[in-house]
């Protein structure tokens, strides 16, 4: 077991209301009749179709393929007809809809051919992460960015150590502790391919100290396999946001990612725990990212705990399978209740991101309206970037945007610690937000202004230089014909010359004028 | 209502509750005034309150506000508290009236209410009282001990609202200098310090009764600390600041400078210090930036008090550190994750 080098600012200790959904072990949801698939269920471009209305899919087929490099694969959750490919509600707190897949199942549940790779380290890194890229696997922490990209470190980086991130810090979420307990080896195949994959020896998992379970079944299993020398578990102290991808690598290195840079920069990889397992099954078993393990827990969840669903299985079933006191339209929260967002819908399908669905919350406070800030600093306090969320919150409502950048608004995580300690309850992450958004439409907009602004230019410049020319070839017309004219006048006059030189004895005049 | 933003908890600490805990600190030292300076305190404060109640409601009114979120701050109820506090105990009711007034619709409400005024309320108040009526404001009586003191809440009724005693006796025959005042002016006529903190008016640090009630609003302030309602930067360095200046011009001329310690506790070092300092909203909220802004109160309160033309600085270095508060928070950011090179 290694020690943590470091810690960050700020932070808070939150009850942890892990218990309720650790009762049980992992369980399978069961096969829902409808899968409804939404083509982007990661960061990045929207996977496209390649299937149509129709066709006759199995489980773990490829239903749509990667469009451009940040997009990955999707695959048929399971057995069925693929009835329809149109617009549907998605689990997005905008509420809004997009393309899905749908799929109807058979009941059959019956796999595709899958390619197991026996020795991975006869493969290339390159193969590696394409197999990783096809299987669609993203990251499954909560954020959904494509895996295989954070698994190329690139020619001009070299990886130091990779992490593992089970700190799972949210209070509530319980889907990587009980993985961990219950897949550790799981883990630890996904952990080898990454390694080979990153050629890195080093390797921590780092576990919050609220989850014996989990570090002693880790550690366990990281001593069946001795070949692994340089992994090792490490205990992180319990404090909400170490999850954070920054805040973990602070806690674990003792260093900082530079200011607008990657992890990689200082040498770092980090994935979640859930992602290396994925990894695993896809190249050790052939299974692409079909499922995944959601945390359904909450005041009001009478079955509180973990299920491994798939993909598209709509969120009602979940919730009715764990019979919750939810009626039909209520909200309820996806994700954790600090980061986590409220959702309405009742036909929302489990994605790739959704670690937990929240029914209730312990000693849930009433929301009052928000007083003044009084500039306590509390907010500063607690915050795990050192921002003055005061400061920003002063800025960002005065839609003062190039403050709000100075004080370094694009910094904030919106891990919601400020808007937790606020004596004044105001919402400062929603202000952040939507400080952010605003600051990048204008960035758009000054974009577009700025392209509309050089074409004008350029138009302008077109048509001057036209003008000029035209009035050149006008002046150049004009002299022509000036010249013509004058010519013309000349040969009259030449001619009118000749005429009376017939009746003269003086022709030699015109010779003259010739010259 | 249940919450529909991230995050779905929430911490228990309100500002209602912090303006509630700071009442509630202020109260030992409140005894200790009661006990050297008579009951006239309490009627100051139940005036002020009164007052400052009565004008937040109208103004609310004025502002369209609504009335029972701001009503219930607690964030009126400190600032009478504390101006009352700060005003000599038998000053006359439209002191507290005229003050309370100033305080509540020009310090705070024409800047826009809690939360948006740049200078402390009961600060702005007590120097425009100070300023306006010199000689109300520095009639205090001697302390006095409860036992040893005829002082009843009835003629501190009739002083405070009358002028007068019943039988007549006016309130200047009662009071005296304080001992900050005395100091001052007989340094001024080249009186050895350590001679004057013999007089009666001197206690065994600094000014008698006036040490205990400086200890009392010290007390109250720790509690604060340990409830973090206020965090220990401000006060610390305020004192450190006044102890350093005072120390060092007690070194360099004894026999022209009172004692460190006289200066910690007398006037109003400690309620400054601990409560009025410490106002979030017009004192500095980064770390670095509380360290500058409480030492540079207590430099002020010194240079003030030593070389000024008032007995006391506290209020006037309070206010001047009050505009710094911009420009000390600009550049005192803290380091943002990231840009630390490690």
């Amino acid at each position: 077991m290694s020690q943590p080098l470091g810690s960050f600012p700020g932070g808070l200790k939150l009850a942890g209301q892990k218990k309720r959904s650790t009762q049980t072990p992992i369980r399978k949801m069961p096969l829902s009749e409808q899968l409804i698939l939404p083509l982007q269920q990661h960061i990045g471009a929207a996977a496209v179709p390649i299937v149509k209305v129709g066709d006759k899919v199995l489980k773990g087929q490829r239903i749509a393929t990667p469009n451009g490099h940040v997009s990955v694969a999707l695959h048929a959750p399971s057995s069925g007809v693929v009835t329809a490919i149109e617009d549907k509600p998605i689990p997005h707190p905008s509420g809004l809809s997009a393309p899905c897949i749908i799929i109807d199942t058979d009941g059959e549940d019956q796999w595709i051919e899958r390619k197991v790779t026996e020795d991975f380290t006869q493969c290339t890194d390159h193969d590696v992460r394409q197999i990783i890229r096809d299987a669609g696997i993203v990251g499954l922490g909560g954020a959904g960015f494509p895996s295989f990209i954070k698994l190329n470190p690139g020619i001009h980086h070299h990886v130091d150590t990779l992490i593992l991130n089970g700190a799972e810090c949210e209070p509530y979420i319980t889907c990587d502790d009980m993985l961990l307990r219950e897949r550790s080896q799981g883990i630890l195949d996904g952990i080898e391919i990454m390694q080979h994959a990153l050629r890195v020896n080093n390797c921590v998992i780092a576990i919050e100290d609220n989850k014996p379970e989990a570090i002693s079944a880790m550690e366990l299993a990281l001593a069946s396999r001795s070949h692994l020398t340089s992994t090792s578990v490490m205990v992180i102290p319990t404090r909400y946001p170490t999850g954070s991808e920054k805040q973990l690598i602070q806690v674990v290195t003792g260093k900082q990612v530079p200011k607008s840079g990657l992890p990689i920069d200082i040498g770092i990889v980090l994935h979640n725990v859930g992602t290396a397992y994925a990894v695993g099954r896809a190249i050790k078993h052939g299974e692409p990212l079909i499922s995944r393990i959601v945390t359904v827990t909450g005041t009001d969840v009478k079955h509180a705990g973990n299920f491994e669903t798939l993909f598209g299985t709509p969120i009602h079933e979940l919730l009715s399978f764990c019979e919750t006191k939810r009626q039909q339209g209520e909200p309820f929260i996806q994700g954790g209740p600090m980061m986590g967002y409220n959702l309405a819908g009742d036909n929302l399908p489990v994605t790739k991101t959704a670690n937990c669905i929240l029914v209730g919350v312990d000693n849930a406070t009433q929301a009052n309206d928000p007083l003044p800030c009084i500039r306590c600093g509390d907010c500063a306090a607690a915050c795990p970037v050192s921002l003055l969320p005061q400061q920003l919150y002063w800025h960002s409502r005065a839609k003062d945007l190039e403050k709000t950048q100075e004080y370094n608004l694009f910094d904030c995580i919106e891990c919601g610690c400020c808007s937790y300690v606020c004596p004044s309850e105001i919402p400062l992450v929603q202000y952040f937000r939507f400080a952010k958004t605003e600051t990048m439409n204008q960035e758009q907009e000054r974009k577009k202004s700025d392209a509309a602004r050089i074409r004008h230019e350029n138009r302008q410049e077109r048509q001057e230089r036209e003008r000029v020319e035209k009035a050149e070839k006008q002046r150049k017309r004009k002299a022509a014909l000036a010249a013509t004219k004058a010519a013309k006048a000349k040969k009259d006059a030449e001619l009118a010359a000749a005429e009376a030189a017939k009746d003269s004895s003086e022709p030699a005049t015109d010779n003259d004028a010739e010259k | 209502m249940f919450r529909l933003s991230p995050p779905f908890l929430s911490g228990t600490r309100r500002v209602t509750l912090h303006m509630m805990q700071l009442l509630l600190a202020l109260v030992p030292a409140l005894i200790a005034l009661v006990f050297f300076f008579g009951p006239g305190v309490l009627i100051n404060i139940s005036l002020a309150v009164v007052t400052a109640l009565a004008t937040e409601a109208v103004m609310l009114k004025l502002r369209n506000r609504p009335l029972k979120p701001f009503l219930t701050d607690g964030s009126a109820i400190v600032t009478a508290v504390l101006l009352a506090m700060a005003i000599p105990p038998l000053s006359p009711w439209w002191i507290t009236v005229v003050g309370i007034v100033f305080a509540i619709v020009f310090a705070k409400h024409l800047f826009g209410g809690l939360g948006y005024n740049p200078f402390n309320p009961a600060m702005v108040a007590y120097v425009l009282l100070l300023l306006s009526f010199p000689l109300e404001m520095t009639t205090w009586l001697p302390a006095a001990g409860l036992a040893e003191q005829a002082l009843t809440f009835g003629s501190a009724f009739e002083l405070i609202f009358n002028g007068q005693l019943a039988n007549g006796a006016a309130i200047d025959t009662l009071s005296g200098a304080t001992p900050l005042d005395a100091m001052k002016t007989q340094i001024g006529l080249a009186q050895l310090p350590s001679f004057i903190i013999e007089q009666p008016l001197f206690g065994i640090f600094g000014g008698l009764g006036w040490e205990w009630i400086n200890i009392w609003f010290a007390i109250g302030g720790l509690y604060l600390m340990y409830q973090r309602v206020i965090s220990w930067h401000i006060p610390v360095a305020m004192l450190t600041g006044l102890l350093t200046i005072s120390s060092i011009t007690y070194l360099i001329s004894p026999e022209s400078a009172a004692s460190p310690l006289f200066h910690l506790l007398s006037g109003g070092t400690m309620i400054g210090a601990f409560f009025i300092a410490t106002d979030p909203v017009t004192a500095t909220t980064t770390i670095k930036g509380r360290l500058i802004f409480g030492a540079g109160v207590g430099l002020l309160t010194y240079i003030i008090r030593a070389w000024g033309g008032y007995p006391d600085g506290i209020a006037f270095a309070i206010l001047l550190m009050n505009m710094l508060v911009p420009l000390i928070d600009y550049y005192t950011q803290p380091k943002v994750y990231g840009s630390l090179k490690s």
